[in-house]
């Protein structure tokens, strides 16, 4: 039976894994997500889970791929400092097609940055979430609710294909607080025959490796999971479309910057501008598709981000040329007012 | 015919990358020996770490898992916790252990994370090409100490057996060596310890093991085992560091 409750959106993280059979969770401190790890911290031990709070970030994502290698459901959370520690292993697991959930609830950046809600870190999700050719599937929730069900989606798609997974929250959404309503995922964990888990002497072992010695060998390894990052593109991409159908201006917003660009597109539209909004929840696979369909209806796309403009690269990739490709962002922990988005799309209106 | 001497059942039958005179295979010899003594090889997992023993993982029968450089001891923390009953045991040498991985031996010693840790101190960098280590001694020549290890500007060895003794978390921190007999007998069963340490869930175990580097030290397999002797062995004494038998 389901039920409705107000639950914090990093609460809602940390609910939604257990709820998709994670109890193992392996975490250090880090504002604007420690709610996740205080929240697993007393739940786990209650039902036969595991909280571990590690030594550093490097350990706690080192932890998650022994957890992960050995064939449970487990993951870790951080933010944007801390998940520039994560990386190594998040390179390792990608190298040995270990599937796992790896939270960042954004905060601003570069270094230390500030404590601030930010989405500087799509770069570093999308593009090089570690060293080495490879991808992980990066989801953004845009609420709570839509976090539960990600975290669903985010578990079960990484164990299909056997790649990290991410939830690229920020801190707006770690922090806010939302009515959300708790249902049973509708799928199970995948069987895991090549996991690391001691043979019991009935196969031979198993072996999670991401060294190959002779370069043909690598190079067959990566050519192989690109084919299945071919079939994520194909099959995964996902985006919602907001007052798209006669839309001329499409401002394109992922996570809660969507929400403040769905405020100024309303307003837009009362004021004579017909505006919409694509708002990717895939943001690897991108939702290229989506984007594409638009290019002979709009005049242009305005990219909307809390950063110098990162998304917008793959707005310009996908429109390749046909139309122009605005930007508008703030950054910094800066969150855009719905007045300043709307302003920007007055102006491309006129 | 009968049989009077074979590998132990834990250790694959292919060869192996070492070099000749190294003494990876007298030390992978005796954890497989430990594994088949104590029958677990179908519940153990063992983690391979970045050096010259990576490719670990093609050596022994049990499931194994390559850590990143330095991790080996928190990629074991994830299978124990998320496996209870496996027998897990980190394979390491000093730069994997004693420099890049400090953190995560210290950490998951003082945890008592109930694993086993076989740690490999051959004083250099062997799978670069012989530069200084955490425990490379004083005047040490190597590639990055090319007038001798100067501890006034490169700093002091790192003596992990006496360090990590002083954590409550370890059950066993021992040091042997593999240059002799009678030596390689007591490694035994120091190795065997460390690994009935975990089944009997005493917590952390690491068997610290004098080894050569023939190649990288520059010297002949014998005079290496010399060598081991005269330097390794008087910097770093062999000897039970902890051990709290039969206490909790």
């Amino acid at each position: 039976m389901s039920k409705r409750v107000l639950m914090k959106g990093n609460e809602a993280l940390a609910e939604a894994a257990i709820q998709a059979g994670c109890i193992h969770f392996f975490g250090y401190p880090i504002t604007p997500q420690t709610e996740v790890a205080a929240y697993m911290s007393k739940r786990l031990p209650k039902i036969g889970g595991v909280y571990l709070q590690a030594e550093s970030e490097l350990a706690a994502s080192n932890m998650l791929l022994g957890a992960a290698a050995s064939g449970i459901r487990a993951m870790t959370s951080s933010s944007s400092p801390g998940i520039s520690l994560k990386t190594e292993a998040i390179s390792y697991m990608a190298g040995s097609d270990v599937p796992a959930l790896i939270v960042n609830v954004q905060r601003g950046g570069p270094g230390l940055g500030g404590i601030q809600p930010s989405q500087a870190d799509y770069f570093q999700a999308t593009r090089a979430l570690g060293h080495g050719d490879f991808q992980v599937l990066v989801f953004a929730p845009a609420t709570v609710q839509e976090i539960m069900d990600l975290v669903y989606l985010a578990f079960d798609r990484a164990e299909e294909y056997r790649v990290p997974a991410m939830i690229l929250a920020d801190g707006m959404l770690g922090q806010m607080m939302e009515p959300v309503v708790i249902e049973k995922p509708q799928t199970s964990p995948h069987e895991k025959p090549w996991a690391a888990s001691g043979h019991q002497n009935k196969r031979r072992h198993n072996i999670i490796n991401s060294l190959y010695l002779q370069a043909e060998e690598l190079e067959n390894r990566v050519i192989e999971r690109y084919k299945r990052y071919e079939i994520i593109k194909e099959k995964e991409q996902r985006a919602e479309e907001y007052l798209m159908e006669d839309a001329e201006i499409a401002v394109v917003a992922y996570g809660a910057t969507s929400r403040i660009v769905k405020a100024a597109v309303k307003e837009a539209r009362e004021q004579g501008v017909k505006a919409g909004c694509i708002r990717p929840i895939t943001l690897w696979p991108y939702p290229t598709d989506t984007i594409a369909k638009y290019v002979n209806q709009v005049k242009c796309f305005l990219s909307v981000e809390m950063s110098m403009g990162q998304m917008v690269e793959d707005v310009r990739l996908a429109v390749n040329g046909a139309v122009p490709v605005e930007f508008y962002g703030r950054t910094g922990g800066v969150i855009p007012e719905p007045g300043e988005v709307l302003a920007k799309i007055m102006e491309l209106g006129r | 015919m009968s049989v009077v001497f074979e590998k132990p059942k834990a250790l694959c039958d292919v060869d192996t990358h070492y070099c000749p005179g190294c003494t990876h295979g007298i030390v992978h010899r005796l954890v497989a020996e430990a594994i088949d003594e104590l029958g677990v090889e179908g519940r153990t997992v063992g983690i391979a770490s970045v050096g010259c023993s990576v490719m670990s993982y093609n050596y022994f029968e049990c499931d194994m898992i390559q850590a990143p450089h330095g991790r080996a001891p928190a990629v074991a923390t994830g299978v124990k916790r998320a496996h209870p009953d496996n027998v897990v045991f980190t394979y390491q040498g000093d730069g994997d252990l004693a420099a890049i991985g400090t953190a995560e031996t210290v950490h998951s010693a003082t945890r008592g994370e109930n694993i086993t840790v076989i740690f490999i101190n051959n004083a250099i960098y062997g799978m670069t090409g012989g530069q200084m280590a955490p425990t490379t001694l004083p005047g040490q020549v190597t590639q990055t100490t090319p007038y001798g290890r100067d501890v006034s500007y490169s700093g002091n060895p790192i003596r992990v057996c006496e360090m990590l003794s002083t954590l409550d978390g370890v059950a066993l921190a021992q040091r042997v060596a593999v240059d002799s007999v009678p030596h390689i007998k007591e490694a035994r069963k120091a190795i065997v310890k460390a690994f009935k340490n975990q089944i009997d869930k005493k917590g952390f175990s690491i068997v610290e093991v004098l080894s050569t580097c023939p190649t990288n030290w520059g010297l002949s397999p014998v005079e290496a085992m010399q060598w081991l002797r005269d330097n390794m062995i008087p910097y770093y004494p062999l000897g039970v560091y902890k051990d709290i038998g039969g206490k909790q």
